[in-house]
């Protein structure tokens, strides 16, 4: 299974009243199951468009996005999604949230104690355990993110689609997700695209970092692997010459050869 | 009052509506326990903290100006009855009053009923109006609000209708049902609808696109995406709707009773001017006023019970 998700070709132009605006042109990615792709780019270049391209939300102009060989033409349970607002239903509690989607997903088939001890391990594995019968008016916002990550986790999705999962939290907070999510993904041997504003969250989550021109009509500017060993250890990486010399790679592509011009 | 002091809540209670938001600041069970709470944390602060002056709760103080307000008005009222005319003053209205809500229930024939059944008859014909409104129109503004085609052809029709005067309608009511009680019925159910339907269509369009993004990721059914999404994001515009409906209700069904005739207060307001007796029309007034405030409070609260974030 080397071409689990699939990406080709894809294009996408939004109608606007001065006429087409061309947010992504020719998009080619190829992810293999069980990998790690963060999608970085300066602010605005497409990068949320193709994610939603890939969740089945928006529909490509041009192009399919194929996973596992069948083309994906609308969202569904098979990938999991957390949205860059977190995106939880205020009114019900942290474990009604995860339930919910369980209940979609495997209400048919299995019976309700099954449903509720998947929903309780989801936010276990987040850590978040003693907080299930809280809303999300009453958590801080790093914990919110984290019950988006067990609500996309819990129903088991071939894929998980991560949109700037971070981008609001602040340095500390945001590190122990990172941490967390490594580790989740390590055990569950998810495959992830994630969007990312931040060059180092990129190299150290991921196993290869997409960079994309800006837009518009944004491509593919290059593919970067990271080839560095696993499980990864944020301290060690400062001092680690091969890490810094690809966060180098990265951020030269961004303030160098595609500085975003104001 | 023994353990009160130390538990004084220091959260400022919100009430919110369509109005806007009302916080109100501490408020202390009791004001000697907010003096005793006080002195205590003074003793408590240290020494390094100068002395500061500690000024009277807040809802103290916007007693006092309530009750001074009523003064002035009741002295402004007593100086109009005083200039002549058949303004009846303050005194001979309270003891008006005293009679009427000693025996608010008594009843000799259906012309001759307390004050107390009229207001009960009234409250009846505004609750059965209203719940037919609520029936028909929640689940309209639900369908104007999720379908657009709905919404192109009903949207003229609401925005031509709603201006209409409600009491425009009671000979409708009259044709439809030959008779006078279910006439001022239904014109509480013509002016409760707009409302009704226009918060919630309102509240459905608002449904953030995040939810509804969650609800197309997990692809849910409509069922759930009703109960789960839909229901509750739109259910603080529906309370709003409900708000002003009973509010609108509460206003109409005076003036079709006028019209209509039997046990109601509004009959009873235009009984008394036909016996002449203004004192009891200045009591209604006060009456239609009190219980038109409860409504709005009890529906304020119960938005406020069902309000997010
Ligand atoms: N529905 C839409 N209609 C028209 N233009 C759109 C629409 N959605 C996105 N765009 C445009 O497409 C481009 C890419 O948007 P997108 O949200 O994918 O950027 P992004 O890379 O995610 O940016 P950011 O990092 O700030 O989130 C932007 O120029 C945006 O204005
Ligand atoms: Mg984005």
């Amino acid at each position: 299974m080397e071409n689990y998700l699939d990406v080709q070709a894809v294009g996408m132009r939004f109608g606007s009243r001065k006429g087409e605006f061309v947010a992504l042109d020719s998009i080619d990615l190829r992810v293999a199951k069980g990998e790690f792709v963060t999608l970085i780019g300066h602010s605005g270049c497409g990068k949320s468009t193709l994610l939603n391209i890939i969740a089945g939300l928006n529909r490509p102009t041009e192009g399919v996005v194929l996973l596992a060989d069948r083309e994906i033409d609308g969202p569904g349970p098979d990938r999991g999604v957390v949205f860059q607002n977190h995106s939880l239903l205020p009114w019900l509690t942290c474990y009604e949230n995860v339930y919910l989607a369980v209940e979609r997903v495997f209400g048919a088939k299995e019976p309700k104690s099954r449903l509720a001890e998947r929903s309780h391990a989801a936010l276990e594995m987040v850590g978040l355990a003693h907080a299930e019968q809280k809303r999300p008016g009453e958590i801080s916002g790093g914990m919110k993110q984290r019950v988006g990550i067990a609500r996309a986790l819990s129903i088991e999705p071939k894929v998980l689609l991560l949109d700037e999962p971070f981008g609001a939290l602040d340095a500390l907070t945001r590190a122990t997700l990172q941490d967390e999510l490594m580790r989740i993904v390590a055990s569950t041997e998810a495959t992830v695209v994630m969007v990312t504003h931040d060059v180092d969250e990129a190299v150290l989550l991921s196993d290869r970092v997409v960079m994309m021109t800006n837009g518009p009509a944004a491509r593919i500017g290059a593919i970067l692997a990271i080839d560095l060993p696993r499980p990864r250890d944020r301290l060690a990486m400062v001092t680690n010459a091969r890490y810094i010399h690809l966060r180098n790679c990265v951020m030269e592509f961004l303030y160098r050869r595609h500085a975003k011009v104001a | 009052m023994s353990a009160t002091p130390l538990k004084r809540k220091m959260l400022p209670v919100e009430v919110s509506g369509a109005s806007g938001t009302v916080a109100t600041g501490p408020s202390p069970a009791h004001p000697a326990a907010a003096e005793l709470s006080d002195r205590l944390a003074r003793r408590t602060a240290t020494e390094g903290r100068p002395y500061r002056r500690v000024s009277a709760p807040e809802w103290v103080i916007s007693s006092i100006y309530a009750v001074l307000g009523m003064v002035l008005f009741v002295l402004a009222w007593g100086a109009i009855a005083r200039m002549g005319g058949r303004i009846p003053d303050p005194a001979a209205v309270w003891k008006a009053a005293v009679v009427i809500f000693s025996d608010p229930f008594y009843s000799k024939g259906p012309n001759d009923q307390g004050i107390g059944w009229n207001v009960l008859s009234s409250l009846r014909r505004v609750a059965l109006g209203f719940g037919a409104a609520a029936a028909v129109g929640i689940p309209l503004g639900f369908l104007i609000g999720r379908f657009s085609v709905i919404s192109g052809m009903a949207a003229p029709i609401v925005a031509m209708l709603r201006p209409v005067s409600p009491l425009a309608w009671l000979p409708i009511g009259l044709l439809l049902f030959k008779a006078a009680n279910p006439a001022a019925i239904w014109a509480i159910f013509i002016c409760s609808l707009w409302p009704m339907i226009i918060n919630t269509a309102l509240g459905v369009r608002q449904v953030p696109q995040d939810y509804l993004n969650v609800a197309r990721v997990l692809n849910l059914s409509e069922w759930k995406i009703f109960t789960k999404i839909l229901l509750p994001s739109a259910l603080p515009f529906m309370i709003t709707g409900v708000r002003l409906s009973i509010g609108v209700a509460w206003l109409v069904i005076v003036a079709a009773e006028m019209l209509t005739g039997g046990v109601g207060i509004g009959f009873w307001v235009w009984d008394e001017w036909n016996n002449l007796k203004v004192e009891h029309i200045i009591i209604a007034i006060f009456t239609i006023g009190i219980v038109g405030l409860i409504l709005e409070q009890t529906l304020v609260m119960v938005a406020k019970r069902f309000t997010y974030n």
